[in-house]
């Protein structure tokens, strides 16, 4: 979105820093987020991404650094800023005591709006999720995938300019994520801005035109999911496992790729020419293997390592 | 803790939401919840009054039962906004995330705790004039100073709604608020004036009662009941919007610190 052909800039973080008791979180984070655009938050647990969000929306302030929320100086000025921007929670903290409906109802009178104006807003937002015959359901008796679309709804009813969404799909089975990207898709092309945080990387792959990945608390990397495909990574990847995988990547495959990794039974190749590597396992019936295009998960787990995160 | 959790409150009109997401919560169970909340005052006032009251002469010239209504009122009004502020704050405040998701909207911190803490005293204040329709009924009490009580029975709620809320704001689980129970709210039943005349105490505990919101508050309630103003009314009110005021602030600031950092 361009106003006089100058990009807006709905979100700027600027030298952010959040340390709690002596543990920094955020170590120096610049962030901006242009209108239109959707952008996705990468990092394993723990890097800091919830944090970030809670710092852009105002609900911790930070040690050192600037923030800028839809032009609102924050923390300072961060509920005139929140006004404008939807969120969807990690965990649903839609209201148990309401029905779907009243949850909409409610959550509408937080920013002010008038009865009249949520009430009409509802039907759209109910269609929206998909939800059009639950509006008297009790939130118990919805699904998760039901949930969530119902925060994403519950999120639109200020009609935001900014979406922040942490981890939208996490614990969804695949349908129901495949049902909240469409709809997020949707949201871009009407305009919307989105922020979302996901250590999934179809999702960043399908749905951010911009990524920026985290870890321990600083962004490591930054740019389209392609240009960093092409940055970080040699562009094709061959897995190889099953018996006598290992003694091939010690014979052969650290000579022939440029790379090799090893995690669990799986060995990695990555490689500008993967026919080369296939070559050699011609033949060794007892190897299977899986020739495909690197990917961003394969770009974010060189950059943050196979180190398990807790 | 941080500098700013000790702002000064920060407040809107728009607290009022918060408000009303608790009423109409309330008006779906409001039968039930009214029953829930008067049947202990009422059984506990009818039984002793009745029962024990038969057994022992009048109390400072007052009949028992109308001495215990005067204190059934205030322990009443205590309970109510106890309850609300610490189980029914607590799920809202931790097992729903509730205050979490409205910190998401233009609403602050402190326009939740004001919320919650006028919700709490709104629960008093059924619960108070339940009490009194039963005084009414009964013909304890014909006075017209006992309209007084209404008003009170709001600031007896507001004080104990904000002292709840201090310890919902530390409380890791549920269990934490029987400590709460044990080692404040049942002593101040029993050494407040609730049962019988703080002055059979001796002058040790009577000193302690005195530094207790509920005997100020029975204080203020009892003689209104008999149809009398009640002496250093001034100081008693002062004493009650002193509880307040500090509970309030110091929820306000346990709160920031629990859900702000």
């Amino acid at each position: 979105m361009f106003r006089n052909g100058v990009s807006v800039t709905l979100l700027s973080l600027r030298g952010v820093r959040k340390a709690y008791g002596g543990n920094e979180v955020v170590c120096g984070v610049d962030l901006e987020l242009t209108a239109g655009e959707c952008f996705g938050l990468l990092g394993p647990n723990g890097a800091g991404k919830t944090t970030t969000l809670r710092l852009a929306l105002g609900l911790t302030d930070p040690d050192v650094g600037e923030i800028s929320l839809l032009g609102y100086t924050v923390p300072r000025r961060a509920r005139e800023a929140r006004a404008r921007v939807g969120v969807v929670p990690q965990t649903d903290n839609l209201d148990p005591d309401f029905t779907v409906f009243e949850n909409l109802l409610v959550y509408g009178r937080y920013f002010g709006l008038r009865d009249a104006d949520i009430v009409a807003r509802i039907p759209p937002l109910l269609e929206f999720a998909g939800l059009e015959a639950r509006a008297a359901a009790r939130i118990q008796t919805l699904s998760g995938g039901m949930k969530r679309r119902l925060s994403l709804a519950r999120a639109l009813v200020n009609d935001p300019d900014l979406i922040f969404l942490d981890e939208p799909t996490t614990g969804l089975d695949p349908q129901a994520r495949h049902l909240i990207w469409e709809r997020l898709k949707r949201l871009v092309a009407e305009g919307k801005t989105i922020l979302l945080t996901t250590h999934f990387m179809d999702e960043a792959e399908r749905l951010c035109r911009r990524v920026a990945v985290m870890d321990r608390g600083r962004i490591i990397a930054e740019g389209s999911p392609q240009q960093l495909i092409l940055r970080y990574i040699e562009p094709q990847v061959v897995e190889i496992y099953g018996d006598g995988a290992q003694s091939w990547a010690r014979e052969q495959g650290r000579v022939l790729c440029e790379r090799c990794e090893q995690a669990g039974e799986t060995v990695f190749c990555y490689t500008r020419d993967g026919d080369r590597v296939l070559v050699t396992l011609d033949g060794r019936e007892e190897l299977r293997y899986l020739h495909r295009r690197a990917n961003l998960e394969d770009v974010f787990l060189k950059l943050t390592g196979r180190d398990l995160r807790d | 803790m941080r500098a700013q959790h000790f702002a000064p409150p920060r407040v809107s009109p728009r607290f009022i939401q918060v408000w009303k997401r608790n009423f109409l919560v309330w008006r779906k169970l409001a039968i039930t919840s009214m029953l829930g909340n008067l049947a202990d005052p009422m059984l506990y006032m009818l039984g002793l009054g009745f029962g024990l009251g038969s057994l022992l002469p009048e109390v400072n010239g007052t009949p028992y039962i109308t001495f215990l209504a005067a204190g059934t009122v205030c322990y009443s009004t205590m309970n109510s906004a106890t309850f609300e502020a610490l189980y029914s704050g607590f799920s809202r405040l931790h097992v729903q995330k509730t205050w979490e998701a409205i910190l998401n909207t233009p609403m602050s911190l402190d326009d939740i705790v004001l919320a919650e803490a006028l919700w709490a005293a709104s629960k008093s204040l059924l619960s108070g004039i339940a009490i009194l329709l039963i005084i009414w009924a009964l013909g304890l009490s014909h006075s017209p100073l006992t309209l007084w009580i209404i008003p009170l029975t709001v600031l007896i709620g507001l004080t104990f709604g904000s002292l709840g809320l201090v310890i919902t704001a530390l409380a890791p689980s549920y269990d934490f608020f029987l400590y709460y129970f044990t080692l404040v709210i049942t002593p101040m039943v029993l050494l407040c004036g609730v049962f019988f005349p703080v002055t059979q105490l001796p002058p040790l505990l009577q000193n302690v009662s005195a530094a207790l919101p509920l005997t100020h508050a029975i204080d203020l309630v009892r003689p209104l009941v008999t149809g009398r103003t009640p002496q250093w009314h001034w100081l008693h009110l002062a004493v009650l919007v002193a509880y307040c005021a500090a509970g309030f602030y110091i929820a306000l600031v346990l709160t920031r610190r629990r859900l702000l950092t």
